[in-house]
């Protein structure tokens, strides 16, 4: 039985890219929708995807003929990093799922330290450089360049270039493919080679959607959160944790919510502002426990009635 | 107060046709983003 985690995952990936008849005719979406900004990176170019890449209409913004303040695109990013910092990352990202699930492989794994608690900053030299520089550069010189999207971006090779070069529909693309379709492909294989032994391999040193939302740890309404009364500063939960954190809801930490269950004192809970979402079920009282299943129930059929309202409505 | 911040650029980018632009890129293959240049 998938986790409620995985569950969620897998709603995500499904709403963010709900326009499938797209995987059937080898088209992208073009409704109005698309103006607005998906919270986890998925790219605009998925036959399916229903919205924007925020770091693809950030980088557009940046990268166009006069230069301008991308205010739309950052109020976005700024409003859900607000609301779930990364907690979009451990929930609600298609390549974070991805991510999780080639980690299932069974091989060796490569242990967090201090390399990699090292290389967690590089996501925001990534960001920096590929997604603001870059492109700001180029700008000046009247030549939109979208770096981080052009030379790095696995959501754009994958969801984008496989899932449209794919289509027999677009089999004349196939003759446009030069060095630039290879580096990429060769990208994506050595991520997703290096996801399968290290955790979150490209979330953790890459991701500059992440390195943003990381910004908004301290602030963000949803999350794991720590009753800091109630910590007796064990360090289970930072141990258990198999990412770079130093304590938990910090810059690095995804919010996935594997830590709960280790808090000896049931300190760590998954929260909405003062509402707890999901706590240790070892230290919940039997009421709470029944307004959270109610809660959970409400949700997951709202939920359900939004996919179904998607799917009817992006593929009419 | 963030939020806030958040609300204004939001709102001050819609009414710039920021919108538009984002829509724009959106709705036409990302050349760059799938390989091709």
């Amino acid at each position: 039985m998938p986790t409620r985690r995985r569950l969620v995952q897998l709603y995500t990936a499904l709403l963010y890219n709900a326009h499938l008849k797209g995987f059937i005719n080898g088209s992208i979406y073009t409704g109005n929708v698309k103006a607005l900004c998906l919270p986890g990176l998925n790219c605009y170019s998925c036959p399916g995807a229903v919205g924007s890449c925020p770091l693809g209409a950030m980088q557009n913004a940046v990268s166009s003929a006069n230069v301008r303040t991308p205010y739309y695109v950052v109020g976005i990013v700024m409003l859900m990093g607000i609301i779930f910092g990364r907690t979009i990352c451990g929930w609600l990202c298609p390549m974070g799922m991805l991510q999780d699930l080639l980690y299932k492989i069974p091989t060796p794994k490569v242990k967090k330290g201090p390399v990699t608690r090292a290389l967690s900053w590089l996501k925001y030299v990534i960001l920096i450089v590929f997604v603001l520089v870059i492109p700001f550069w180029y700008a000046l010189m009247s030549f939109p360049l979208p770096a981080f999207c052009k030379y790095i971006c696995p959501a754009g090779t994958f969801e984008g270039a496989v899932g449209l070069l794919s289509n027999p529909a677009n089999a004349n693309m196939m003759g446009m493919l030069g060095i630039l379709f290879t580096r990429k492909m060769v990208i994506l294989g050595l991520l997703a080679g290096a996801c399968v032994f290290v955790f979150r391999a490209f979330c953790r040193f890459l991701c500059p959607l992440g390195a943003i939302y990381g910004l908004f740890s301290r602030f963000a309404f949803i999350g794991v959160k720590v009753d800091v009364p109630k910590c007796v500063d064990c360090g289970k939960c930072v141990e258990k944790c198999k990412l770079d954190v130093r304590h938990v809801g910090d810059h690095a930490c995804i919010h996935c919510g594997e830590c709960i269950s280790d808090c000896p004192t049931g300190a760590i809970s998954f929260r909405a502002g003062k509402i707890t979402l999901m706590g240790n079920e070892g230290f919940v009282p039997e009421k709470e426990k029944v307004k959270q299943r109610r809660r959970g129930r409400i949700l997951w059929g709202a939920a359900a009635a939004v996919l179904v309202f998607a799917l009817w409505y992006f593929n009419r | 107060m963030l939020l806030a911040a958040a609300v204004l650029l939001i709102v001050l980018g819609a009414a710039r046709g920021d919108v538009r632009s984002v829509l724009a890129k959106a709705i036409r293959i990302c050349t760059e983003c799938i390989g091709l240049g």
